[in-house]
């Protein structure tokens, strides 16, 4: 009994990211929106490598081709998989780079909120009092406005841009990391570690980023997922509505801007296809979010 | 059992650590819907918990204190604010003389890590997304008390300290048993060198066998390296295996301050006497249990006068009007009782 304990048996235990892939991979609709995003990401990291045709470069588009149905072939003899749009421009390659705009805008967005939010949460746990009672209220006022609406609203102020189409992002969505940050951090700031932390007088900024943050990030991410493919749907929102990316980026909200007025004509896959893509992107995003809240979730873990 | 290094003749020098006049409270202050109420009215106070209340105490090198008491008395408190983690609402903190308060920082962090606490529940006190190693040499790191280059060393000389195999040092907290959890959290204690330990509550969550164990750790250690311990337990048998001298606090206040063996022998305070009664002993076992009178008063609205008076088989007219203070009753004993000022 008071023998020294002797050496730990070997624990065969797997590794946590294995036990995690193995979990997530139980669902097949999982499993199968993993699949999807990785073939949408890759799509769209290599659109310039995989698309037929450059959608930017004028000199190689022939008006001749214009409005061509999918799987026509245009005059210098090349197969239009998808079909072509007014300029005669290759619907595919349109929409490849116009996923790499919309992703790319959407995860840019995300990450800059999701840093800012939670920061300001976990300084708003940590000091607490009027500062977290101020924030909150911030937070508050926020969310009590639709996300299109304050969108909508800072766009016709800044007017058109990439960099303004993410700072409207942020600004929409900051607020949602601040509020769940903050909560989770509440949580875990009174836990005996952060007691532990503070007896061996670690300065405050080591308490809160090295152990309170890593305590706080599993439904931080599951929350960043899912606000990646609201902030592509917003965007394509308001490119749609014209107040979005600028015509020089023309991300799939825009695509779908310019062939709506085509739709009733029965030229139907201008707007069709980047539609479908920006469908895909935000269902395949959502369930893999979905699946993330769920293995993350120790409530729900057995 | 062992009287220790340290006796009433150490209490002349001065104390390795002292509270003087420690007063915390808990609770929140009115808030604005409830001033506006009182403004119109209505009668709402602010819901105070006086959890500590005037306390002294003093620690002198080398001793191992008790603490003892029932459970929301303060204990906890006591050692949050012993070890540093809280700060007291009013009253003074000295090491070696000295107040905290007041020394430079680079000092005050210093004495800061000369203080560490063993926490109760030994898991919740290690950051589930710590290994082991980082988790013994994050603060040693932190504090520039060792180079990156001897972390290794030092982890492994520490975990071989408290009774682990070093080999397990890349592992996560919740790969370890109860046990192997606590000797966790020792050895992230040493690895900053303390002189003093605050136990609160420390081998409470483990089973017996496993308690046994570690608390023939925590005695190894003193003598290897000469700590001081103030250890806190409701489990008066634990206390009675390890203190040199024993307190015993109630509701906020200590009430019986005396050396180990004296005080289990003749306990002064009447509810020294009725915890003492309810340590269960195998001699006692024909004898019918009595527990201590009534439940403890909720510390929100603590009795006046003596807190203990609601309770107490003796208490007289005064004890509901005047708080007794705790004077010496004998040499190295103290004790606040009206009753030793009637003989």
């Amino acid at each position: 009994m008071s023998t020294p304990p002797p050496a730990l048996p070997a624990i065969v235990e797997a590794s946590p990211l294995r036990r995690f892939a193995a979990e997530f991979a139980a669902s097949r609709v999982a499993l199968g929106a993993a699949v999807l995003l990785a073939a949408i990401l890759f799509a769209a990291l290599f659109a310039p490598l995989l698309s037929p045709q450059d959608p930017y470069d004028l000199a190689t588009l022939d008006i001749m081709d214009s409005k061509l149905e999918p799987g026509a072939r245009g005059a210098a003899g090349a197969r239009f998989l998808l079909g072509t749009d007014e300029q005669g421009r290759d619907l595919l390659s349109a929409i490849l780079h116009g996923l790499r705009i919309s992703l790319g805008v959407g995860v840019m967005a995300t990450l800059v909120a999701m840093a800012f939010g939670t920061l300001t949460g976990l300084a708003s746990a940590w000091f607490g009092g009027r500062f977290d009672a101020l924030l909150m209220r911030i937070v508050d006022l926020q969310l009590s406005f639709p996300a299109i609406l304050v969108a909508l609203v800072l766009l016709a102020v800044l007017g058109q841009g990439v960099d303004k189409v993410v700072l409207a992002l942020v600004i929409v969505q900051w607020a949602y990391y601040a509020r769940t940050v903050r909560g989770s951090a509440l949580a875990e700031r009174n836990r005996e570690y952060i007691e532990a932390a503070r007896c061996l007088a670690l300065p405050a900024w080591r308490i809160v980023l090295r152990h309170l943050l890593p305590n706080c990030l599993p439904p931080l991410i599951v929350i960043a997922t899912v606000q990646v493919a609201h902030a592509i749907a917003l965007e394509a929102t308001l490119s749609f509505l014209g107040l979005g990316m600028p015509i020089t980026s023309p991300s799939l909200g825009l695509l779908i801007a310019n062939g709506y007025t085509q739709l009733l004509s029965g030229k139907y896959w201008i707007s069709f296809f980047p539609g479908i893509a920006l469908v895909l992107t935000i269902v395949a995003i959502n369930l893999v979010g979905d699946q993330l809240r769920d293995v993350l979730n120790p409530r729900l873990s057995r | 059992m062992s009287a220790g290094p340290a006796s009433s003749s150490a209490a002349q020098a001065v104390p390795l650590l002292e509270l003087r006049g420690i007063e915390r409270r808990f609770g929140r202050p009115l808030d604005l819907a409830a001033r506006i109420a009182n403004r119109l009215g209505a009668d709402i106070d602010a819901q105070v918990v006086h959890a500590v209340d005037s306390v002294d105490l003093a620690l002198a090198t080398g001793e191992v204190v008790g603490l003892a008491g029932e459970s929301g008395c303060g204990k906890s408190t006591l050692a949050r604010i012993a070890a540093g983690i809280l700060e007291p609402g009013r009253g003074e903190r000295l090491w070696q003389g000295r107040p905290v308060a007041a020394m430079p920082r680079a000092e005050r962090i210093a004495t800061e890590l000369k203080v560490q606490m063993i926490f109760q529940d030994a898991f919740a006190s290690l950051d589930p997304r710590m290994r082991v190693d980082d988790l013994v040499a994050e603060a040693p790191l932190a504090h520039r008390l060792i180079r990156r280059a001897e972390k290794d060393a030092l982890v492994d000389t520490t975990l071989r300290q408290v009774g682990l195999d070093p080999s397990a040092k890349r592992r996560w907290p919740h790969q370890f048993s109860g046990g192997q959890r606590s000797r966790i959290g020792i050895a992230r204690a040493l690895a900053v060198r303390p002189e003093l330990l605050v136990c609160d509550e420390a081998v409470a969550a483990l089973d017996v066998s496993i308690q046994a164990q570690v608390l023939n750790l925590f005695m190894r250690l003193r003598d290897e390296l000469g700590l001081t311990y103030l250890f806190i337990s409701h489990d008066l048998g634990v206390i009675r295996h390890l203190a040199d001298r024993v307190l015993i606090m109630y509701l906020g206040r200590i009430v019986e301050s005396a050396p180990t063996a004296e005080l289990f022998a003749a306990p002064n305070h009447p509810y020294t006497r009725a915890l003492l009664a309810e340590v269960p002993t195998l001699a006692q076992r024909r004898r019918s249990y009595q527990p201590v009178r009534g439940e403890i008063p909720s510390p929100l609205a603590p009795p006046p006068g003596c807190h203990f008076h609601p309770r107490c088989p003796h208490a007289m007219p005064r004890c509901a009007v005047e708080a007794p203070a705790l004077k010496a009753v004998a040499p190295g004993r103290q004790s606040a009782c009206h009753l030793n000022d009637a003989t």
